[in-house]
Order: structure tokens, then sequence, then C-alpha cells
């Protein structure tokens, strides 16, 4: 099979997520977008990896997914606590530091 | 020479002061003045020590050190003197305790405590003495914008009416010239590189050979920097504001010591690093050198405060300073050199009485004060003295300066050094305005109860009368010192005297 | 010849005047005698330095001192030497013998004055300077000098400073003589250029050389400095003003010694002058102006004080005059110096005298009939008004019409033009003279009753006599057998060439004698015939309005510098703020709009920011596509 193909599932998968980003307000779902667009990157990665026949990219998906997984607990943390103290989970209403 | 490391010990001294006064407790600010004052008092002996040991007709740096720093860069900390140099370093270590002697209660207006004031003070002193002795221009530079930062505490936070704008303004202000000066100092870098090896030491670089149009370009760098520090009109308009909101002892600092970093920096950098650009820009910079003199003068004239005024006859003598550096010739620099040293104390003397005055009347409003010749005699006569110090009365110090740079100035370029001199007239008109106003006349209501100085202002300002008396006759020691440092310099420029015009006709 | 007393000679009053000033309170019973003495001590080395220079040779008579180099830089080079020749000794005993009577004088002139000793020692410091003035061997040191007296002037005129009006004054005269010391450092300043030298000694040897332009530029700003200096057209403003002083300043500074300062810097520079016509012209017509300026308004004054004041400036309009005449007139114009030092300092300590008798009253209006109340002072002051209207044999009589008869024959219409001026001023100052006297010592009397006229103490009627000794022998001896001339003529160098004379000597005397019978008689006629009102009349002609508003010299200089002055200062402050200092905060304004300006953009939304790093990664991508395109 062709590798180009899972490069254009990766650019479909990193659209999907970005314009997920744009125009999702609830926090969760953004925050999932964002998550499509790591794993997008991630298979990027890991088709290159087989393109070049080696494993550098292999290694970069592994560092992704470690981001990643940090990334899910810091920020699931902090939409948690600002669901709590302002019962919403609308990234909009998080806007108070404009000011 | 001997193995005192003069230059880094007598850097590191006051630093020491500051380290020492910081631990003291902060309630007892008594204890920081006097250890301040002790510091400085130390300082400037070492100073003068420092100065007896100077050889005077050795041209080359002198009390050289140099430890390699950020080897990376060929960066060095690298300290040496010439003449000039001298004088400036035994300017500021002669000010320091004058300055904190007069101003013994000026800390007490500030945001923080007293100790803090004598820190920054001391830290001050530090930098000073290192921008006049570095040789190496990175650590020039370091020096250069460090010394920003006491002073822009200094001003916010220990000054008076719009203390905060004034400070920012400055501290901006000089940001500005010291990042041209900056990108002047990489290119110098980038060069030197070019032509076998990065360095930043000022020898070095004095040796490179730069086209003409990268030094107008670099040249500029520089002089912009120097300009605002002096300063040079049109880039004075933070000074009147800094001056206004200082406290006395910071705006004699910061006029009589930290501006003259400017006029210094124009010789040591300006002239001898880019002779080429500095003949293009020669006439310019003497025509702005003639408005200043001018036009600080007449705003003098125009000023109803008391520090604000001082603050503009400055200018005008900045303007004066200027003149007598890009004159080129030994009277001018020589001139402008002693200027420099001169001027430090006459503006010293002047703010400081103006300081006392308007501590007493709570007012350095000119129109508040009048007939002060009846209720404070002795501070009357300390005025009258300190103002015809600066307006170069012959048989005081300025006077012999002054005259050099305008005797030096007209050998080369007449023209300027006659509307120079009208500048002397004006000065009249500066000093004798407010002198009438404020300490003639009947005695103005609410100046009845001020009281005459007192036995410590008096010790404070004794020093700096005999130093304006003594060398307005006896110049030589200083002279002595700065004219092998100028005949150098002007040999780097390829300049020497005019000719008088007799000789040149007999030829 | 070296001389090791000579720095004694200023040493001893500055001495005088310092430890006076540092000694405060403590000083006040005895400063007075300090001062005195001081002054008298260098009167005493004068004498001593006289007597020496008699014994020795015409060509041996000048001493010099060097005492240490002052300014060395390059070949700029200046010692401060001092230096005592012909010239000099005579302003030396004139300066410390008519200054220590005057220092007599003031001991009793102000017994009631808390400031005393401040006084005295101004006094000492004015002596000191005027000393260095006229010892310096250079025009540097001279110019120390110069200023040193502008200061005590200053210091004096302003004495009584608690008065506004007073201050002002003082103020006036430090900035006129401080125009007048900005001609003498730019000829300093050209001679160093052309010459390189600033000495007396060096730049008369090296004068020949110049150009005459250069010679003529030097003079012409000599002559600016000396007009500062001595009160001449057109810096003249000042003198009637600085009368605000105490009378005996008025009569050692303004009348005697230090307004002659002028004519001393052109005869010491007479070797450039005489190498520099124009410039030499220029200053025979500054000085016929001013005699005939200073004699008009001379005419117009009440105040006694104003009207010596004027007369002051026209008579040294006569000793310019007579130095702008050249060789043949430097050693009269001196001589005129001397005798007008003598007989003017005694008529201003008769007019304090005067003052003195009637409650510091000024307005001659308010006097006369005082000849009998005060026999000595009118004696005195009559003296000096037989010499200064220059009638024989008294002292001005010999020194005036000398300089008449040499401006007489300076030659052809500038000649007559002058010497006619001068015979016309000296009409003018026997009408004004005569008017003072009249007004003030004869008729009826004027004052109210409350004054009581009476004849000073001997401190001060003494040198008030000794003065007039002065005035009446001093002419008498300076011209048996020439003596002052030739005593003079090692410094001014006489011109060998002598000129066809127009007018003999006799023809000129009687000229002279014949218009200041005129100017009496007038005078008489007018003032001694009539009632005087005690209030100036107001239904005069515009011409004595004109000349009582002293000339419109102080209308001149107010409007077109003052109010131009002004205005220029007024403007410049505006400018500086609005912008010079409003180019500085436009770019802090700059920085604070763009900052508050993009501001807008950071809503506070995730996603717009989300949107934003979308756009900025997608426009990079293209970017840089496009660049490796």
């Amino acid at each position: 099979m062709n590798a180009a193909n899972y490069l254009y599932v990766s650019a479909l998968l990193f659209t999907i997520g970005a314009i997920g980003v744009v125009v999702r307000r609830n926090a969760i779902v953004v925050f999932m977008c964002v998550e499509l667009m790591l794993n997008a990157a991630n298979l990027a990665f890991v088709t290159f990896a087989r393109i070049n026949g080696n494993l550098d990219g292999q290694v970069m998906a592994f560092f992704t997914m470690v981001v990643a997984a940090c990334e899910v607990v810091v920020g699931l943390a902090i939409i948690v606590t600002i669901y709590r103290s302002r019962r919403s989970a609308s990234v909009d209403d998080a806007s108070l530091l404009k000011r | 020479m001997s193995n005192v490391n003069w230059l880094t010990t007598l850097g590191l001294l006051p630093l020491l002061g500051a380290l020492f006064v910081a631990f003291l407790p902060k309630t007892n600010a008594l204890a920081a003045k006097r250890a301040a004052f002790a510091t400085t008092l130390i300082v400037a002996a070492a100073g003068i020590a420092m100065a007896t040991q100077f050889q005077r007709d050795n041209v080359d740096l002198q009390f050289v050190e140099s430890h390699s720093w950020i080897p990376t860069f060929g960066i060095n900390y690298a300290v040496g003197v010439d003449g000039i140099a001298l004088v400036l370093i035994l300017l500021s270590v002669l000010l320091a305790p004058i300055v904190v002697l007069a101003g013994w209660n000026e800390a007490s207006g500030g945001r923080w405590s007293a100790k803090t004031f004598y820190i920054l003070i001391l830290i001050l002193e530090t930098m000073m003495i290192g921008v006049f002795a570095a040789t190496d221009v990175f650590l020039f530079y370091v020096f250069f914008e460090a010394m920003l930062v006491p002073v822009y505490f200094l001003i916010g936070g220990f000054g008076s009416g719009k203390r905060s704008a004034a400070a920012v303004k400055f501290l901006l202000y000089s940001l500005f010239g010291g990042l041209l000066m900056l990108a002047s100092i990489i290119a110098l870098y980038v060069i030197s590189g070019e032509q076998g090896g990065h360095t930043f030491d000022t020898t070095a670089l004095s040796h490179l050979q730069i086209s003409h149009t990268t030094q107008n370009f670099l040249f500029l760098g520089f002089f912009i920097a120097f300009a605002i520090k002096a300063p040079l009109w049109p880039f004075h308009t933070w000074l009147p504001d800094a001056a206004d909101a200082a406290t006395p002892g910071t705006s004699v600092l910061l006029l009589g010591v930290l501006d003259k970093v400017g006029t210094f920096g124009m010789i040591r950098y300006c002239l001898t690093l880019f002779p080429d650009a500095t003949k293009t820009f020669t006439p310019v910079i003497i025509v702005l050198a003639v408005i200043s003199i001018i036009y600080g003068a007449f705003l003098a004239i125009g000023q109803t405060d008391f520090k604000r005024l001082i603050a503009f006859t400055s200018i005008s003598h900045f303007g004066f300073i200027t003149m007598g550096i890009f004159a080129m010739t030994t009277q001018g620099q020589s001139g402008a050199t002693l200027y420099m040293f001169n001027h430090g104390f006459s503006t010293a003397a002047l703010f400081l009485v103006a300081g006392w005055m308007t501590s007493r009347r709570g007012s350095s409003k000119i129109a508040d004060f009048g007939g002060l010749q009846r209720v404070t005699p002795v501070m009357a006569w300390v005025f009258f003295f300190a103002g015809m110090s600066s307006l170069a009365l012959p048989g005081l110090s300025s006077f012999v300066s002054e005259f050099l740079v305008l005797v030096g100035t007209y050998t080369r370029y007449p023209v300027a050094a006659i509307v120079g001199t009208f500048g002397i007239v004006l000065a009249a008109l500066y000093i004798l305005i407010p002198i009438q106003r404020s300490l003639h006349g009947p005695v103005m209501p609410g100046n009845e109860g001020l009281t005459d100085l007192n036995v410590r202002e008096k010790v404070a300002i004794a020093p700096v009368v005999a130093i304006i008396l003594v060398l307005g006759f006896y110049p030589a020691p200083l002279l002595n010192v700065i004219n092998p440092t100028v005949t150098h310099v002007l040999t780097i420029n390829g300049h020497t005297d005019p000719a008088p015009s007799i000789a040149k006709a007999g030829k | 010849m070296t001389s090791n007393y000579l720095v004694y000679l200023i040493a001893l009053p500055l001495l005088g005047s310092a430890l006076l000033l540092f000694a405060g309170r403590k000083a006040d019973k005895w400063g007075h005698l300090l001062g005195t003495a001081m002054s008298g001590g260098a009167f005493v080395i004068g004498l001593y330095e006289f007597s020496q220079m008699l014994g020795r040779s015409t060509e041996q008579r000048a001493v010099t001192q060097k005492l240490f180099s002052w300014i060395s830089v390059g070949s700029f080079q200046v010692d401060a030497g001092l230096m005592l020749d012909q010239l000099s000794i005579c302003f030396v005993l004139l300066i410390t013998g008519v200054g220590t009577l005057i220092h007599i004088y003031s001991i009793a002139y102000m017994s009631h004055d808390l400031d005393r000793r401040r006084f005295f020692a101004y006094l000492n410091l004015f002596i000191a300077a005027m000393l260095l003035l006229v010892l310096g061997d250079s025009y540097l040191n001279l110019y120390v000098g110069w200023e040193g007296v502008g200061l005590a002037s200053y210091l004096l005129i302003g004495f009584w400073n608690q008065k506004p009006t007073y201050a002002t004054a003082a103020k006036k005269a430090f900035v006129a003589n401080r125009v007048g010391d900005m001609g003498l450092s730019l000829a300093i300043m050209i001679a160093f250029a052309t010459l390189g030298t600033v000495s007396f000694a060096g730049v008369k040897e090296q004068a020949s050389q110049a150009s005459t332009g250069a010679l003529t530029a030097i003079g012409i700003m000599l002559l600016v400095a000396a007009t500062g200096k001595s009160a001449q057209f057109p810096l003249q403003a000042w003198l009637g003003d600085a009368m605000a002083g105490p009378t005996p300043v008025s009569a050692l500074i303004h009348a005697a010694t230090m307004v002659t300062a002028g004519v001393y810097l052109i005869t010491r520079s007479n070797f450039i002058f005489d190498a520099a016509p124009t410039a030499q012209l220029c200053v025979a017509i500054i000085g016929a102006i001013t005699l005939l300026f200073g004699a008009i308004i001379g005419t117009a004054k009440d105040d006694i004080k104003k009207a010596l004041a004027a007369s002051t400036m026209s008579q040294i309009g006569y000793m310019v005059l007579g130095a702008g005449l050249g060789p043949a007139g430097y050693a009269f114009a001196i001589m005129h110096l001397l005798t007008h030092g003598f007989f003017k300092a005694g008529m201003f300590l008769g007019a304090g005298s005067v003052m003195h008798g009637m409650d510091d009253e000024v307005n001659m209006r308010r006097y006369g009939g005082l000849s009998k109340f005060m026999p000595i002072t009118f004696a005195t002051f009559g003296l000096g008004y037989l010499a200064i209207i220059g009638v024989p044999p008294f002292a001005g009589f010999y020194s005036k019409d000398k300089i008449i008869e040499v401006a007489f024959n300076a030659g052809g219409i500038k000649g007559i033009t002058l010497g006619c001026a001068a015979l016309l001023g000296a009409a003018i100052t026997a009408f004004y003279m005569t008017r003072v006297v009249i007004l003030t010592f004869a008729g009826s009397k004027r004052w109210d009753d409350k004054a009581h006229p009476h004849e000073s103490p001997v401190l001060m009627w003494l040198p008030m006599a000794l003065l007039a000794i002065g005035s009446v022998a001093s002419g008498f001896i300076f011209t048996r057998g020439n003596s002052l001339k030739n005593w003079l003529a090692p410094v001014v160098e006489q011109s060998p060439v002598h000129e066809g004379e127009l007018l003999k000597p006799e023809v000129v005397s009687v000229l002279a004698l014949v218009l200041v019978l005129l100017g009496v008689g007038l005078a008489v006629v007018k003032y001694l015939r009539k009632e005087i009102p005690l209030v100036a009349p107001t239904n005069v002609s515009i011409f004595t309005r004109i000349a009582r508003r002293d000339l419109l010299q102080d209308d001149f200089n107010e409007a077109v510098f003052m109010k131009t002055g002004q205005k220029l200062t007024k403007a410049l402050v505006v400018t500086d703020k609005s912008i010079i200092d409003g180019a500085v905060r436009g770019v802090a304004k700059l920085v604070q709009g763009s900052g508050s300006a993009l501001r807008t953009t950071q809503t506070g939304f995730v996603r717009s920011y989300a949107m934003w790093i979308l756009i900025g990664a997608i426009g990079l991508v293209a970017a840089i596509w496009v660049v490796t395109l």
C-alpha cells in the first residue's frame, strides 16, 4: 500500500482536530480535538519513519505520547477546577485574564 | 609602579561598604549614614593616594589590570586610566563624601529606608569608578548601563514631585542611547574579528582599519548615546525633569559625574576609535554645542524653579565642554576636561545650596524666596559664590576652563567661539536674576524663620568652595595631568594646534 | 628688573577683605580700621616702589614679578605675572592714595551702618582687584582684575540691596560690564589666534607683524571692553543707576578709579591702536559722543549724585577722546584721568558730606544756601568745581585744554569735528557744574525745617581737603616741564612726526575760557537770579524731557534688548516644552498608543487564540513553501 495514504489520513485528522479546537466551546471537546491533532502528528511521524526506513520518527512518536499524557493530566485538572468554580466547561467563559 | 591593584581596590571599596550597610539593622538610619560616609571618605583618600602615584608624562594607560572575564567572546575585565579618566575618577570620589554629608537627611522622604538609599549611593560610586576606568568596551558598556539602575531607584524612590515619571523618562532615554551604542559595539567586535581576532580592547580597537562609511554609522551609535548622557541639545529634555525630581545629592552625582560619562566617552571612544568620522561630524557637533550653550542659557533665564534653572545652566555648560572637545585643539580639549572637573564642583555647590534652601522653605520656586541675605547670610554667601563660579568669574576655577575652551575653539572655529562668548553675558543674567530675587530685596514673608547653615553643612560645602578657589588661581596640578593625554588624543586624530596667523603669514 | 614686593600690593587688601568677610560680626569693632590699614599699607608699598623707580634710569624703571605659571596648555602660556611700569605706577598711587582717603572718609560716613565691616571688606576687595587690573602683565591677568572690579562694583552698588531698585541697579551694572567683558575676551582670543601670545610684552613685540585687519578687530573689541567698564556710549546706561551705592563708592569706583579702567586699557594697548587707525578713530569718536552725551544728561539732573555721574561719564569721554588721538593724546588722557581722580572724587565726597548733613537728601532742589552751614565742604567742592570747568591754574585747565588742543591738531575734518565737540563739551560742563554749585550752596534755603545741615566730622573733611589740594595743584605739577608726558614716554611712545598745528595752545585756552565763561554766565542767569521751584517744572521743552530721561538710553535698551530678550526667552521655554520635549513625549505616546491598539487583539477567548495560532502556522508553512519553491 502506498505510504502516502497514511499521510493523507494524518492531514485529514489534523484538520478535523484543528477545526474542532476553533469551533467547539466545550473544553472537553476542545481537549479531545487537541488529542486528535497530536495523534495525527504521531501518525505522520510513524509514516515518515517507515518511508525513511529509520526509527527516528517512531522515537518522536513516543515522546509525543508522553507529552500528550502529561498534557491530559494537567489539562483535565485545570478543566475540572474551572468547572468546579464556574459551573461551566465552556472555554469562552474563561476569559477573565483579559482585563 | 607599585603592586597595588589600585583601580580594582578603589572600585570594590564602595561595594564592600554597601555590603556592610546591607547588614546593618533597618531601623538604625544613623549607622547607615555613618558607615556610608566613612566608606566614601576612605575611597576618597584611596583615590587621592592613587592620583599621587600617577605618572604625569606617561601617555599610556596606567594602573592597568586585565583578567579574562568571558573568554568565548574575548571579553576581559580590563581597567586602566589616562590623565582624563584619572581626573574624572578623582571628581567622583571627591564628590561622593560631600554628597553624603551634605544630604544627611535626604533619604527621609523616600519610599524605602535610609539604608537602601546609602546602599544605592555606594553601588553608584562603584559604577562611576568602573565606567571611567574600564578599558574594555564591553565592560564600559556594562557599567554605562548598570549605572542607570541605582540612579533610577534613587530618583524614583527618594525624589520629590513627579519622581516616578522622571525616573522612567531618564531610564528609557538613557537605555535608548545605550542600545544604539551596543549595536556599534557589536559591529566593532565583528570588524575586529575580520581583522585578526575578536576583541573588545579599546587600544586594539583603535588600530582597526574601518571604512569611512562604516565609521560614520558606528560613530553615530556612540555619539548619540553620549549626547543623550551629556546632554546635548536636542537630547536634553530628560535632564530638567530628572534634576527637578531627584534629591539634591542625587542631582549632584547625576549632573556632576554621570553626565560627564557622555563627554568623557566622546573623547575616549568617538575620537580615538573613529578619527575619520569625527572629521565628518565635527562641524555638525560644533553647531549643536553652540546651540546648547545659547539655548540652555536662555532656557535657564526663563525658569521659575531653582532646580530646573541649574539643570539648564548645565546644558549650557555641557555645550561649552562639547565645543571644546570637538575644537580639536589642545586648549579646547584640556579646557573641556578641566571644565568637566570644575563643573562638577560648581554644580555641586549650586545644587547643594539650592537643596538646603528648598528643604528649609519647602519650595524650590524662586518666587518663594526673598531677602535671604538678611536672614541666612552664610547660606546666601555660599549661593552667591556658587553662582559666581557658574558664571565663570575670573579667579574661580570655572573661568580657567571656560576661557581655555573659548580660546581653543577660536583658533579653529572663530564664529562658534564668538557666538559661544555671548553665553557669558547670558550667564550673568541667569545667575544674577535668581540671586537678586532670592537673596536681595526685602525679606519675603515665610522666609523670616529660615535657619542658616549648620556646622555639618558648612563642613560639607567648605571643600567645594576651597577647590573652586584654589584651582582658579592654580589649575596646574590638574592641567599637568590632562595635557599629555589630550596631546596624545589629538595626535591620534592627526590634529595640531593652528599656528598663530602671523606665523602662517611668515611662511 | 624684578621686584618681590609687587604681589604684596594686591595681597594686603585681598587679605584684608578675606579676613573681614570670614571674621563675621566679631570683627565689627575693628574691621574698618583693618581695612583702612590694609589700603594704607598698599599705598606705602606703592610709594616705596615709586621712590625706587625714580632712582633708576628711564629704561630700567619698569619692574616685573613672576609668581607662577598660571595656565599652560600647548602654546597658550599665561603666567601669574605682575608688571609695574611708569603707566601702572600712576594708577597704583591713584588707587591706593585716593582709595585710602576714601577708606578714612568711610569710617565716619558709614559709622551708623550695621554692615560697615562688610562695606570695608568690599572696598578692600575692590582695591585688590583694581591693583591686579593695572599690575597684570598680560591681557588675561588684566581680565581677572577687570572682572574682579566688576564684582566689587556689583557688591557695592547693591550694598543696600534690600531696596529692590538698588539690587536692580547692581545687576544692571554687572550685565552691562559683562557685555564689555565679552569684548575683552574676544580681543584676547583674537590676539592669541593671530599673535600666539596674550602678554603685553609679547603682543607689543609681535603686533608689527600682524595684519591691519586683525589689529583693527582686536582694537574694536578692546574698545567694546572699555565702553562697558568706562560707561562709554553705547554701554553707558548703568553708571547713573550705579549711584545707588554709598557715596564713597561712587567717589572711588564710579569716579576716580574703576570707570577709568577703559582708558588704562586703551593706553596700555597703544601699540595695537597705533597700528590700527580705524580702531583708533572709533575710540576718538566714541569719546567725543560720550563727552557730549554725558554733559547733556548732566544739565537735566536734579539728583546731585546723578549729575556728578553724568559728569563723570562726560569727563571719561574726554579721556577716551584723548586716548583715541594716538601718541599725541595718551599722556594727556592719563593726566586728565589723574586730575579727574582728584577733583571728581573730592566732589563726590563733598556730595556725600552734603547728604550726610541733609539726612541723605539727594535732590538739589531741596538744598540751597548750604555754603554757610558747610564751609569746608563748600570750599573743597568749590575747588573741585573750578578744576573741572577748567579755570586756570586749577588742575582741569591743564589736562582738559591739552586734550582739546590735541583734538584740534589731529588734522583735517576729523580734527575740527572732534575739537569742536570737545570745546562744546567744555561749555556745557561749565553750565551744569555751575548749576550744581548754585543749586546746592548758593541761593536761599529750600529744605524742610526737619533737616539740620551741619559740617561733617574731621574724618570726612580731611580727605576732602587733601583731594582739593590735588585738584588745585596736580595739573600744574604734571605739566611743569612736561613731567608726566616725559615720564610716560617709554610706555606710550611719542610720535616722532610732528603734525602741523591748527590752533596754537594759547588760542585754544582763550577759546575754551570764553566758552566756559559763557556756560557759567548762562547758569548764573538761569539759576542764581531766579527762584528754584521745589519740584522740577513739567511744562518744559521736549529736549529737556529727553535729557531728563537720560537721552532715552534706558528706553532704548528696554525696547530693543530687554523686551526682545524676554520674548525670545518665553518663546524658547514654550518651544522646549511643546516641540523638543513634545517630540520625546510623542515617542512615548506612540509606543503607548500602539500598545493599547494591539491590546484589543487579546480577546480572552481561547478559541480565537487557537485560530490565530492556526493562521500563523498556515502562514508560516506557506511562507516556507514560497521561499523553497
